[in-house]
């Protein structure tokens, strides 16, 4: 094991011992341990994962899939990375975990592209683990339980990690987001049930497992239990990937990664937003600032219109084009943030980005398009002194056609 | 041995593991990223063979190459140079590391130097921001490139081709 330490991804655990456990249980009281550990989801979204295999459980089908989703895109993001290099074996023993409680056979880990280069590492980790009969059939000498992994490589679609366009993604199609309802633990791979859970998900429920719910309801806060591992980037002295407690403020983190000329922390990537000093007393949470791991530091001389500019340009490329909302809204606020640089952006038009924004939010299709004005608008509303607007009432225009 | 999952087949044939897929349309992305690493882009005929062999339309997969940014219709370079944008390398100089392949290739981002050895591309995060400016060259993800050591990962690159053919 690695040499990381932290509350509960980074505390030790013996191999297998999850899994152990789990078949010792059986699988309904599994369930119930995941539901009362009041584990979230980690890929930022924070749907309750108890919750989520239930709906799998209820689903009456012939086959049940859990898919590990590993396409972690959002800029500022390594998490994943580490936990993939580091602990790949407890990320496939909470696969198989998920697998006994949903009734999957089968389980799929979508590795993004651009982290192909440990796809032997991992592969290696797989025939291991069914060597040890933690994988493949009769798992852990259980009888009917069987389960594998099939890893499978994304190719550079940051949309593949939503949940839908990731299974639209496996059943070979273009990676477009679908309408939910039906959700994937209905309707999913194939048309199957589908349990989709981001790695740190998973890597939390062996240690939930063998430790027990109440152990891990000890660290965090009342409605966001256990730990969150933080991808701290930009200008810090100690950038790097951090457990923490749920709760921690932007402050104690900007102290712990040596950040003291920090002016703003954008947090949860791209599609996150955007912290001014004044707020830094605010609390990593599910109930205040989620993320899905992404905080990035800005220094005193940064000008956080770029950073808008930088995030828009990237949901330009990143955009699926499906719905209208996200493909023409994005990029006009990328053309709006430009106008805003150039100090030739009015009141009028200021505000006309604010409502296609919010337009934005609400009817785009996915995460993707609802998401991508955020970090905009909280610099817009949080960092008046970075834009001058323009006082040239003729120039003054509403958005056309 | 590996998994049985309802999609994949692997037989061995003159002693080689192939893929065989039960033809079901969910193997496409496989098959096209195993072309594209072979050959370095996908090409018409491809599309129509691997359209047969799944029984979709080629348009479908044309449809499918099109969407995802590392399948490509085009070819292109021996090496696929790729520089992160994303915020964290920007603040940390990547766009002068941008300069830096483009001054030692003599070539623009989004090109292909003459010879056919390299490609430069700007791309998203690709989870290297803690060692920021970072890049991804060919399937390797490297970290806190220097403007000036450029010229030598080049350099590097080109020499081992030349090893290679050598041998």
């Amino acid at each position: 094991m690695p040499m990381r330490q932290g509350p509960v991804i980074f505390s030790e655990i013996e191999p297998y011992a999850g899994i152990k456990k789990a078949i010792e249980m059986g699988s309904g009281a599994v369930l119930d341990e995941v539901k009362d550990s009041n584990l979230k989801g980690r890929g930022g979204a924070g749907f309750p994962t108890g919750l989520k295999w239930s709906f799998a459980v209820i689903a009456e089908a012939e086959r049940k899939f859990v898919v590990c989703n590993a396409d972690e895109g959002e800029p500022g993001t390594f998490k994943d990375k580490v936990l993939l290099e580091e602990y790949p074996g407890l990320i496939f023993e909470g696969m198989a975990i998920a697998g006994f409680a949903v009734g999957a056979d089968c389980g799929f880990l979508y590795l993004r592209g651009e982290y192909r280069s440990m796809v032997p590492m991992l592969e290696k980790k797989l025939s291991e683990m069914r060597t040890g009969g933690a994988l493949g059939k009769k798992i852990m000498g259980a009888d009917g339980f069987d389960f594998d992994i099939e890893i499978r490589l994304g190719s550079g679609a940051y949309v593949c990690g939503e949940e839908t366009a990731l299974i639209e993604s496996l059943e070979g199609n273009r990676g477009e987001p679908r309408n939910r309802p039906p959700f994937p633990v209905n309707t999913g791979f194939l048309g199957y049930p589908t349990a989709v859970n981001n790695v740190e998900t998973m890597t939390a429920v062996p240690h939930i497992i063998a430790k027990g719910p109440g152990w891990f309801k000890t660290f965090g806060t009342e409605g966001s239990s256990g730990s969150k591992l933080l991808s701290v980037s930009g200008d810090c002295e100690k950038p790097g990937v951090y457990e923490v407690p749920f709760g921690i403020t932007v402050k104690e983190i900007l102290k712990m990664t040596g950040a003291a000329g920090a002016r703003a922390v954008q947090v949860g990537g791209a599609s996150g937003c955007c912290v001014p000093k004044k707020e830094f007393g605010r609390k990593i949470s599910f109930e205040d600032l989620s993320t899905g791991g992404s905080v990035m530091i800005f220094g005193r001389e940064r000008n956080m219109l770029d950073a808008a500019e930088n995030f828009l340009r990237f949901f330009d490329e990143e955009s699926c084009g499906q719905c209208t909302p996200c493909r023409e809204g994005v990029p006009v606020l990328l053309e709006g943030v430009r106008t805003l640089k150039r100090g030739e952006c009015t009141k009028g038009y200021l505000d006309d980005l604010l409502s296609l924004a919010e337009s934005m939010q609400c009817a785009s299709k996915c995460g993707l398009g609802q998401s991508a004005p955020n970090a905009l608008v909280s610099i817009i509303n949080g960092f008046k002194g970075d834009y001058k607007l323009s006082k040239k009432i003729k120039e003054e225009r509403a958005f056309h056609g | 041995m590996k998994p049985e999952c309802a999609v994949e087949k692997i037989i061995e044939e003159g002693g080689k593991k192939i893929v065989v897929c039960d033809t079901t349309r969910a193997r496409l992305l496989p098959v096209l990223q195993d072309v594209q690493d072979r050959k370095g882009y996908i090409s018409d005929k491809d599309m129509q063979q691997i359209a047969d062999m799944l029984g979709i339309h080629p348009v479908e997969v044309y449809s499918v190459v099109t969407f995802y940014s590392f399948l490509t219709a085009e070819k292109k370079g021996k090496h696929l140079i790729r520089v992160s944008n994303c915020m964290p390398n920007v603040m940390k100089g990547s766009e002068k590391v941008i300069k830096a392949f483009e001054k030692a290739l003599k070539i623009k981002v989004g090109q292909t130097t003459e010879d056919g050895q390299f490609t430069l591309e700007e791309t998203g995060c690709i989870g290297m921001c803690d060692r920021a400016p970072a890049i991804m060259v060919d399937n390797e993800l490297v970290g806190n490139v220097k403007p000036g050591a450029v010229k030598k990962l080049i350099d590097g690159l080109s020499k081992a081709k030349k090893k290679k053919a050598k041998k």
